[in-house]
Parts: structure tokens; C-alpha cells; sequence
């Protein structure tokens, strides 16, 4: 069992806060990623959970313990860390079997569990060598190995891939998640990448400014982000987002002025706003459409194109100034400048309130 | 690193070529004013030294300077003073190697484990004794710490009632093992304190959470981590203790008896109290052929992990 209740943690360096009142839980065999830009805390949140650093205030429980000022060895929790920090003058076998000495385990146990280490994560020919003999990828897993042989409750992921070439990373994206599955254990994972966030995690959890921003899984995320943060931090490219006033507001539908002249009529409820109000419609790329002149919604200019063989994001800029992102054919090239019309799923647009907060879902359900 | 499948061929092919052109490159030419210099700076003395130690040299006989063949060598090598003398250069270099090294390593290992107010300057406190003179040094501990009258040590013992000690007297090749220690000491912390930051922090976490305490985490990442820096400190030590002689000359000189006579001062007895150049000379030679045992010695046993990749 591992189930992680973290109440109003914070935790401040000289004066500032870093970790502002988080409430979190997390339960057994989660795979639960922290995601948020640099310095928004979720590094020091997850080492405030191995107890590497103190707590300012809060609590953390693990199963029911209060584990807030227990030494980090005692917590029975293991980390991954970005750098692997193997030692570098143990063998591999050294580098495994280090926390199982220092806790005098027999030297049969020991074996045993090096070996197991070793075979799920293909260790075995390597077992004799230094770290500096090792490729990036293999120290990659002797740390992860490191972790395994301990057999934690919770297994913590300081952005363990962010060291490894782009092909690598992929690969041992998807070796993790079988390493989840097959070891039946949870997980905490941090990273800033969010393609690792949405492939990995069962649970996300967006982080900025020490606060979260919203929890969730995947795909919930991706559909209903509560707020501006998380519409704008999830999703490549990012979600575009275009000012406007409120306009007309109905039970199920409303109508929205844009800044750029364009007038939407967005088919989702505004309750609680009223007429007049400034909003932020939002609308991801794979939303958009360019369309022949005449039939469309909203004239833009073309900006750069990012042209990727299966897939062209067109950078384009509204008459207002703001800069939207669209998807479309991978043959499809506008000119630098090029005048262009696109037009909009309405069903999928997002509409935020004028303090950034998400005003209603959209109708269509996740997944 | 390179295979040598891939590397052989070429370099075969090349070798040749790369050397004569080299031979006659104009670097060649413009480097040899300054190996030249050094070459003559090295081979006249020692060529006089050799030449010396092959002849009858005393200042109190001159004109009667015949050839003896390795007459110098045999006398100084029996005289009874030569096996004292290199016994107290074993022991006083090794005393202060060992000494040097196990509190550079502790001393530095407290001061990067704490932070405390005013720790930079303790550090320049603790670097400090390196930059005095040997002369003054020895001076220092001779008449401030030392002296049986008024020596800091002589009114401790008096404090507690016990007889002051003539340190210099009745322990002279102890009393030169801390004088000189207390000059090397700061050099191993100086090395030692900043390989001690560079050790990773990430590690250390790491071990924190497979469970090492302090002690465990000192033994099993901090001293493999100075493996090298002590490597480094002994070697630059060894090549300087070897030829201590300005604590000796200014504190017991090499007295009583040969107590406190290393090979360095052995050599200048020799050449300047017994005026016998060509003794002198040979044991010249002689010390210079110890240290270059000891030089091979470290280089194979040392030298390897200084090269070594980490």
C-alpha cells in the first residue's frame, strides 16, 4: 500500500515562498507526474517528499504515518535522480546492492534482489562495471535499479529522461511505463516535459507558482483545463487564445464579440457573467481551419510556417494583434504575409473569464 | 578510445612523414633556445656534481685534488651520520605526509559539512601558516611555542604543575614533525577543502535516502571522491619534504648528536661545516638518486589515478 496525503504543505528559502499550501492526494499504484514550467516548485515539492528538504508547514502521511520531519531513509521511499548521482567508484552491483548493505541485509537476499534488479531492467552483463564505463541510458537504469531493489512504497522521478538524447528519452519513456505496470508501484514523476506528463501519467498534476493549477488525468486536462495556466501550458503548440466582451449570454449558448471584429457564437452557457464582460476565448490548433475566402469566420495573417511532413503549424496573426496557431495538411504552406480566412469549431472552443478562470466546459466529453 | 583497427594503418602511414617534417618544422628551431637554456641549467651542475664527487674537494686542503673513484660514496654512505640521516628523512617525511593528509581530510571535511558565521575567514586562518617563511616558521615555534622559559607550551605544563620540556632538546626530530606539518597542513586543506565541493550534492542525496548517515556517507562517497586530491597532496608533499632543511638549521641544527639530521642537512654539514666539497657532492648524488626512486615509486602508484579518466 502507498497512498500519499500531502495537507497545506508550504516551504519558503529565506523569506520566499516556494511551496505555497498544497493539498494533494495521491493514491497506491498512481502514476501521478508533476508538470509546470522552471521554477514553479515541483522539484522541491517532490524532495520535500523524500525529505530532502524540510517542511515549513504542513503535513505529509504516508498510509495513515505522519512522515513530515522522518528522516529520509526511514520514509521507505525511493528516487531517481536527473543527474542518476550513481556513485562513481562502485560497480554496478556496488551501486545496487549500497542501500541493502548499509541496512545489513543477508548476502543471499541481496543477491537475489541485485539479480531481479538486474534482469527486469537488463543490467545482467553489466553488473561488474563503473558508471563511467556506462552509456547515458544504462546509468539511466542502474539509478532506476537503484530505486527497484529497495522495493519503496513510492518510487519518486526527479526529471530522470531530461539527460538522455531525444531517441533515448522516447524509448525509455515507454520502458518506464512498463516498468509501472509490471512492478505494480506508484509513482511520482516531475518533469517540465509535457509530452512525458501526458504519456506516462495517470494523474497530473499542474504546478505553477508553488500553487496547483488543477489535477487530473491526462485527458481531462487537455479538455476541460480549469484555467489559462493549464489551457496554455498543455497542448503543442499551445492553445491560442483572442480577447473579447461578452455579448449575449443564453442558457446553453452564448455570443461573444472579438476584438478583431469577428463575432462568435460559442455554444456553451456563461452563467455567472454578464453582458459586457471582457473574455478570453481559447482554441487549439487542431480546431482551426483555413478555409477558401468568403466562408470563414475571422481574416488573419500568415506569420511563419513550421512545416513538419505529416502536419503544418501555421503561426498567423489576427488583425487585433494576438497570434493564433493552426493545424493543417502537411502540404499546405501559406506564404510569408499571405492573407488567409479561417474558420472555427465552435464546440471546441474554451471561454475564460476576464481573472483567466475556465467559465464553462465545453460540451463534448474527455476521451 | 579510438579502435585500433581504424587507427593503426593511418598512423603507420603517417608517422614517418609527421617526424620529419616536424624535425624541420620552424617551431623546432624556436623552442631551442629555451631547451637549450634548460638542458645547460641541468647537465653543467650536475656534470660538477658528479665531477666533485669523483675527487679529493676539501676547502681545508686545497690544491690536492686527485681523482679517488668512489671513495666520497663509500665514506658517506658508512659514515654514521648517512643512516640516521636518511632514517629521519623517512621518518619526518612520512610523519608529516600522514599527519598533513588525516587532518587536511577531517579538518576539511568539518568545514564543508558546517556552516557557521564567519567561515570564510577561518578558512584564510587555516591557509595561512602556508604562506610564512620556513625561517620565520621555525623561528615562530622556537621561541613563542617551544621554549622552555617562555614558550606557550612550557607555561601550559606550568599551569598544571607539571616541569616545562625542552622540546627542541630532548625531542628535536618531533618538534621539526610538527613545525613542519604545521606549514603543510594548510596546503592539503586548501587542495582537499575545494575537491571537497565539487563533490556532487546529488550523490550525497542519494545516499541520504539509501540510508548512510554521516560517517557512512564520509567513508563511502567523500574519501573515494579525495582518492585523488590526497594522491596529488602526497606527491607535491613528498617532493618537498624531501628537502627540508631551513626548520632544521634554524631550530636544532640537525642536533643532538644526528637526531634531527636529515639527508638535506646531512649534504650541507658536509659541504659547508666540514668544507668537504666532494663528500658533499656524493651525497648529493646519492639523494638525488633517493628522491628519484621515490618520484618512480609515486608516479607508478599514484600517477595512474592522476591520469585516469573519471
Amino acid at each position: 500500500m502507498a497512498d500519499l496525503k500531502i495537507r497545506n504543505l508550504q516551504k519558503g528559502f529565506d523569506g520566499t515562498a516556494i511551496i505555497q499550501g498544497i493539498d494533494l492526494d495521491i493514491r497506491d499504484r498512481e502514476f501521478v507526474v508533476f508538470v509546470g514550467p522552471s521554477g514553479c516548485g515541483k522539484s522541491t515539492l517532490l524532495r520535500l517528499i523524500a525529505g530532502l528538504e524540510e517542511v515549513s508547514s504542513g503535513h505529509i502521511e504516508l498510509d495513515g504515518q505522519d512522515i513530515t520531519d522522518m528522516a529520509p531513509a526511514r520514509r521507505d521511499l525511493a528516487m531517481v535522480f536527473q543527474t542518476y548521482a550513481l556513485y562513481p567508484h562502485m560497480t554496478v552491483r556496488k551501486n545496487l546492492s549500497f542501500a541493502l548493505d548499509l541496512a545489513r541485509v543477508g548476502k543471499q537476499e541481496i543477491e537475489t534482489k541485485v539479480t531481479n534488479a538486474a534482469r527486469i531492467l537488463q543490467l545482467d552483463a553489466l553488473l561488474e562495471r563503473k558508471p563511467k564505463q556506462l552509456s547515458g541510458g544504462q546509468r539511466q537504469r542502474v539509478a532506476i535499479g537503484r530505486a527497484i531493489v529497495r522495493n519503496p512504497k513510492i518510487f519518486l522521478f526527479d526529471e530522470p529522461l531530461s539527460n538522455l538524447d531525444a531517441a533515448l528519452r522516447v524509448q525509455t519513456r515507454l520502458e518506464l511505463a512498463r516498468l509501472h505496470k509490471d512492478l505494480q508501484a506508484t509513482m511520482i514523476y516531475v518533469t517540465h516535459d509535457q509530452v512525458e506528463a501526458m504519456t506516462l501519467a495517470d494523474k497530473v498534476v499542474v504546478l505553477n507558482g508553488g500553487r496547483i493549477e488543477q489535477v487530473g488525468s491526462p485527458l481531462e486536462l487537455y479538455h476541460h483545463p480549469a484555467n489559462l495556466f493549464v489551457a496554455g501550458f498543455l497542448g503543442t503548440p499551445k492553445m491560442g487564445f483572442l480577447r473579447g466582451t461578452l455579448n449575449r449570454v443564453e442558457a446553453d449558448n452564448c455570443d461573444v464579440q472579438l476584438e478583431c471584429g469577428t463575432h462568435l457564437t460559442l455554444p456553451q452557457s456563461a452563467a455567472g457573467l454578464s453582458v459586457g464582460s471582457t473574455v478570453t476565448p481559447g482554441v487549439r490548433p487542431e480546431h482551426l481551419n483555413v478555409v477558401s475566402t468568403g466562408a470563414g469566420r475571422m481574416q488573419v495573417t500568415a506569420d511563419v510556417s513550421e512545416r513538419l511532413g505529416s502536419d503544418t503549424f501555421c503561426h498567423v496573426r489576427c488583425t487585433s494583434g494576438e497570434m493564433l496557431t493552426v493545424r493543417v495538411r502537411g502540404d499546405f504552406a501559406p506564404r510569408y504575409g499571405e492573407a488567409l480566412t479561417l474558420d472555427f469549431d465552435t464546440a471546441h472552443c474554451h471561454l475564460f473569464d476576464a481573472d483567466g478562470q475556465a467559465v464553462a466546459k465545453p460540451l463534448q466529453q474527455a476521451a | 578510445m579510438n579502435s585500433p583497427a581504424i587507427d593503426t594503418p593511418a598512423a603507420q602511414a603517417s608517422t614517418p612523414v609527421a617526424r620529419k617534417s616536424r624535425r624541420l618544422a620552424p617551431g623546432w628551431f624556436l623552442v631551442s633556445p629555451s631547451v637549450a637554456l634548460l638542458l645547460i641549467w641541468m647537465i653543467v651542475p650536475l656534470g660538477m656534481t658528479v665531477y666533485f664527487s669523483l675527487i679529493r674537494y676539501n676547502l681545508l686542503y686545497p690544491g690536492e685534488n686527485d681523482f679517488v673513484g668512489l671513495e666520497n660514496f663509500e665514506y658517506f654512505v658508512t659514515d654514521a651520520a648517512f643512516l640516521s640521516g636518511a632514517g629521519n628523512t623517512v621518518l619526518l617525511v612520512g610523519s608529516v605526509l600522514l599527519i598533513s593528509v588525516v587532518l587536511g581530510v577531517l579538518i576539511s571535511a568539518l568545514l564543508e559539512a558546517s556552516e557557521f558565521f564567519g567561515r570564510g575567514i577561518v578558512r584564510v586562518l587555516l591557509i595561512s601558516p602556508f604562506f610564512i617563511m620556513p625561517t620565520v616558521s621555525a623561528l615562530l615555534w622556537k621561541n613563542l611555542i617551544f621554549h622552555p622559559v617562555s614558550g606557550i607550551l612550557a607555561a601550559i605544563w606550568q599551569f598544571f604543575g607539571a616541569q616545562p620540556v625542552d622540546w627542541l632538546a630532548h625531542h628535536p626530530l618531533f618538534s621539526i614533525i610538527m613545525i613542519v606539518s604545521w606549514q603543510w597542513l594548510p596546503f592539503a586543506i586548501l587542495i582537499l577543502m575545494t575537491a571537497m565541493q565539487s563533490l556532487d550534492q546529488e550523490q550525497k542525496e542519494a545516499a541520504r535516502l539509501d540510508g548512510a548517515g554521516p560517517i557512512a556517507i564520509f567513508w563511502h562517497l567523500t574519501l573515494p571522491h579525495l582518492a585523488r586530491p590526497i594522491a596529488v597532496v602526497v606527491m607535491i608533499e613528498t617532493i618537498f619534504l624531501l628537502s627540508v632543511f631551513a626548520e632544521i638549521y634554524t631550530t636544532t641544527s640537525g642536533g643532538p648528536g644526528y637526531e634531527s639530521t636529515n639527508l638535506a642537512y646531512l649534504i650541507y654539514t658536509q659541504a659547508l661545516l666540514q668544507f668537504d666539497v666532494g663528500m658533499a657532492s656524493a651525497g648529493g648524488l646519492i639523494a638525488v638518486v633517493i628522491a628519484n626512486i621515490a618520484a618512480i615509486v609515486l608516479i607508478r602508484m599514484i600517477g595512474k589515478n592522476l591520469t585516469d579518466k573519471q
